[in-house]
């Protein structure tokens, strides 16, 4: 495997990272939007409050690999999704605020405004987050000499909203479960049954995304279909899926939230091999296409860079998961919560 | 000045920087007085600092989440708006931000949720050093954009190749000329805003008879702390930093210092009024010699003025701006001096939690290093132009092309109105947290 294809290999289990773990988050964010009373918007809140803020770097990190190591497709997809992106932004900033804002003043309209920050906050990067790659799998018009204009609108096409919509409904899934797990009582059972009424849909939007693409973007199964990480990850997938629901019947929690894991996981990998290695296919002219050979840094700094990863990662999951063991358990809302 | 793409991206530019450089700077000066309090609240057993720690907290806390909403702006920023400027940099300017994330920045939020919510979960040590780990977090940060920045000012370890600026040397990139002058330059500058933040707070509270023994412990150790940061701000930092940007960029060094033609023997300035095109100091006042002693250890040295470098071909920067900018910041850090001084003598003379109208002063003094901090900034940036890597690649040329001029007016307006809502709501929340003052029961679990 030649650095670049490490590259494109890292920058992909970033933003696996950030879904899994950010992704639960946001989850948690777009239920906060159907709770139905203040005690269980603060549940919410605390469930998420140790954590939030580490797992909104994986995205932050996520955007400086792609920087470092694919600079042109940062450049040319972050200027091309400008509108988006800001609004992207706007979200978050607003998201990352209402946690700490929420709590402030003891008024329930105050709380209200926050709590719908919050939720709209997160609603919004989920469902961007599918039209991005949605957009980037159809291909964007990539010109011969490597510009592209992309007006907002035709961002907004059914194709990358079908993925779009997959991914709010996969986070939501996600964030139902990890409930479930940080829950007790009727709280709990509720947020069972949204985790597997959202994994129903979760199964359909992907079956009907898969064969979308058929058609959308047949280029992209051409390499794919022989690679074997392709099956594994189909295997993988569909494992996963099926143990969702059957791991929450039986109250197996935990193994439920590692099987959404791994569903968007496996979903996503599944993206990146038929991607591969192409990074951003040109729309115009495949011939056009951002690849990991025609976008990337020099072998130097993938070097660099993969040292600095390979120094960095490791401590970062041994700390986190020591964060994560340390504030295992149900919610306990004390006098330092939100 | 035209409103096109070019222009309004620098105004953005210039708008969320310079908003977000306001948190920063607190949260890590902050962090590092909250972890001398927990170490004396653990090590000493002294519940007062642990109260106090806890207090501090709330307040970094809430500096530290719009710090990390306004940061990824930032990062992403660069490929939105200067993306001509990411491909040709990239292979550089890249790495450090990635390091940042993958060794500061993680470190610092991770670390922060344990500090914040895990008080009592975790042993007194581990949560000392939770409190640690965000300072240091915080600090490698800083370092990291610093070296990313400082390659922008003095770039090296380089060769332009393929249309576009490749890595030739990674150590000599990160420790280019001014890398280490400006980190501890501006590092410094992270503490004497957390110190004033600290001192105004606990004075504010003695003011007001509000856990009056905290609030005194705190402000001692506040203005202490803040009495040799703001002397290191001035030397060895301010002056190793002035002497490096004499050497390695003579245009900024005019600028600031406000000498329009070269002399050896060159006069510091004091006083003068600058106007621009051509550039002027009118009404100067220096000390002969003072800036050659001081940029190159001679009084008798040549310093280059602007229209010696503009003689040489060399564009120099907006005259009025870098100069003014410069001589706040100077003015400034001598005021941050001199009231620290005077309140070491207060305390020294155990009158200080007595002199209301100190205290009422450091309360008003809050402010003002970010308000040095930010002039600090805009030398930095502005002296640089019309560069945006000097001497290697022009502002006018790094902003993204395809992207429209409606677009960013869009988005400088959204930006604008968010941020207002945010500073307004940072005051209100801050001012809330202030005036609620520190608990006075230690904290129990609500069932």
């Amino acid at each position: 495997m030649d650095l670049n294809t490490v590259w494109f290999l890292l920058i992909w289990v970033l933003l696996i990272g950030y879904a899994i773990l950010d992704g639960f988050d946001l989850g948690v964010g777009v239920l906060h939007l159907f709770a139905r009373s203040d005690r269980e918007r603060r549940i919410h809140v605390s469930a998420i409050g140790p954590f939030w803020d580490g797992n909104e770097v994986w995205l932050l990190t996520g955007g400086g690999a792609l920087f470092a190591a694919f600079p042109v497709v940062y450049a040319t997809v972050f200027s091309s999704f400008y509108l988006a992106i800001m609004l992207l932004l706007f979200a978050l900033i607003f998201r990352a605020v209402s946690l700490e804002f929420r709590g402030q003043v003891d008024s329930p309209g105050w709380r209200r405004v926050w709590d719908w920050a919050f939720g709209l906050g997160s609603l919004i990067p989920a469902l961007l987050f599918g039209v991005a790659i949605g957009n980037i799998l159809r291909g964007i018009p990539i010109e011969a000499d490597g510009t592209a204009n992309v007006p907002f609108l035709s961002l907004l096409n059914p194709y990358a909203l079908l993925i779009g919509v997959l991914s709010l409904v996969m986070f939501t899934m996600h964030g139902a479960v990890f409930l479930t797990v940080k829950t007790e009582g009727h709280l709990q059972q509720r947020m069972a049954r949204w985790a597997s009424g959202a994994w129903t849909v979760f199964i359909f939007l992907n079956l009907v995304a898969f064969v979308a693409t058929f058609f959308v973007s047949p280029f992209l199964f051409e390499g794919a279909l022989g690679n074997p990480l392709f099956w594994i990850f189909l295997v993988l997938l569909s494992a996963a899926a099926v143990n969702v629901p059957i791991a929450i019947r039986s109250g197996k929690f935990l193994g439920s939230f590692l099987a959404s894991s791994i569903a968007i996981a496996s979903t996503m990998g599944l993206a990146s091999v038929c991607l591969f290695p192409r990074m951003v296919p040109s729309s115009i002219d495949l011939a056009n296409s951002l690849t990991v050979y025609n976008a990337s840094s020099t072998p130097r700094t993938l070097t660099v860079m993969l040292v600095i990863a390979l120094i960095g990662m490791p401590i970062v999951i041994v700390y986190s998961a020591y964060i994560y063991r340390v504030f295992a358990g149900k919610v306990v809302i004390t006098e330092d919560s939100y | 000045m035209e409103l096109d793409t070019l222009f309004l991206s620098r105004l953005q530019f210039a708008l969320t920087i310079g908003f977000h450089f306001l948190f920063p700077p607190l949260s890590i000066g902050l962090a590092w007085l909250i972890v001398i309090m927990e170490w004396r609240g653990w090590k000493r057993g002294d519940e007062d600092y642990v109260r106090a720690g806890k207090f501090f907290g709330k307040i970094l806390g809430l500096t530290f989440v719009v710090g990390v909403a306004t940061g990824i702006v930032m990062e992403f920023q660069f490929g939105t708006n200067w993306a001509e400027y990411s491909k040709f940099v990239g292979d550089i300017f890249g790495a450090p931000l990635a390091a940042e994330g993958v060794f500061s920045f993680f470190l610092e939020s991770t670390f922060l949720g344990l500090y914040l919510f895990g008080r009592n979960r975790v042993s007194k040590g581990v949560h000392w050093f939770s409190a640690l780990m965000v300072a240091v977090g915080a600090t490698l940060s800083a370092f990291w954009i610093i070296v990313a920045n400082s390659w922008q000012q003095t770039p090296a370890g380089f060769e332009i190749r393929n249309g576009r600026a490749e890595l030739t040397s990674f150590a000599e990139a990160v420790f280019n000329a001014s890398t280490w002058p400006r980190f501890f330059h501006t590092f410094d500058a992270c503490l004497i805003a957390g110190a004033f933040l600290v001192a105004g707070v606990s004075a504010y509270l003695i003011l007001k008879h509000n856990a009056t023994e905290i609030a005194r412990k705190s402000l001692k150790l506040s203005l202490i702390f803040g009495l040799v940061v703001s002397l290191l701000a001035l030397f060895p930092t301010g002056d190793w930093h002035a002497k490096q940007v004499a050497r390695t960029q003579p245009e900024k060094f005019a600028a600031m210092e406000g000498l329009i033609v070269g002399q050896t023997r060159a006069p510091l300035t004091v006083f003068g009024i600058p106007s621009e095109e051509p550039p002027r100091l009118n009404l100067k006042i220096g000390v002969p010699g003072v800036l050659s002693l001081m940029a190159f250890g001679d009084m008798d040295a040549h310093v280059p003025g602007i229209e010696d470098l503009r003689g040489e071909g060399h564009p120099t920067p907006p005259f009025v701006l870098t100069f003014v900018s410069f001589h706040t910041m100077v003015g400034l850090g001598t005021l941050f001096i001199v009231l620290t001084v005077f309140g070491a003598f207060l305390l020294y003379r155990r009158k200080l939690f007595e002199t209301r109208w100190y205290l009422k002063l450091l309360l008003w003094a809050i402010p003002l290093p970010l308000i040095a901090c930010e002039v600090g900034w805009i030398v930095a940036e502005v002296g640089r132009q019309p560069w945006v890597v000097y001497r290697v690649l022009k502002t006018q040329d790094a902003y993204s092309a395809n992207i429209t001029r409606g677009e960013v007016l869009f988005s400088i307006i959204m930006f604008g109105l968010i941020y207002l809502v945010l500073g307004v709501l940072y005051l209100y929340t801050l001012a809330r947290i202030v005036k609620r003052g520190p608990e006075t029961l230690p904290a129990k679990e609500v069932h």
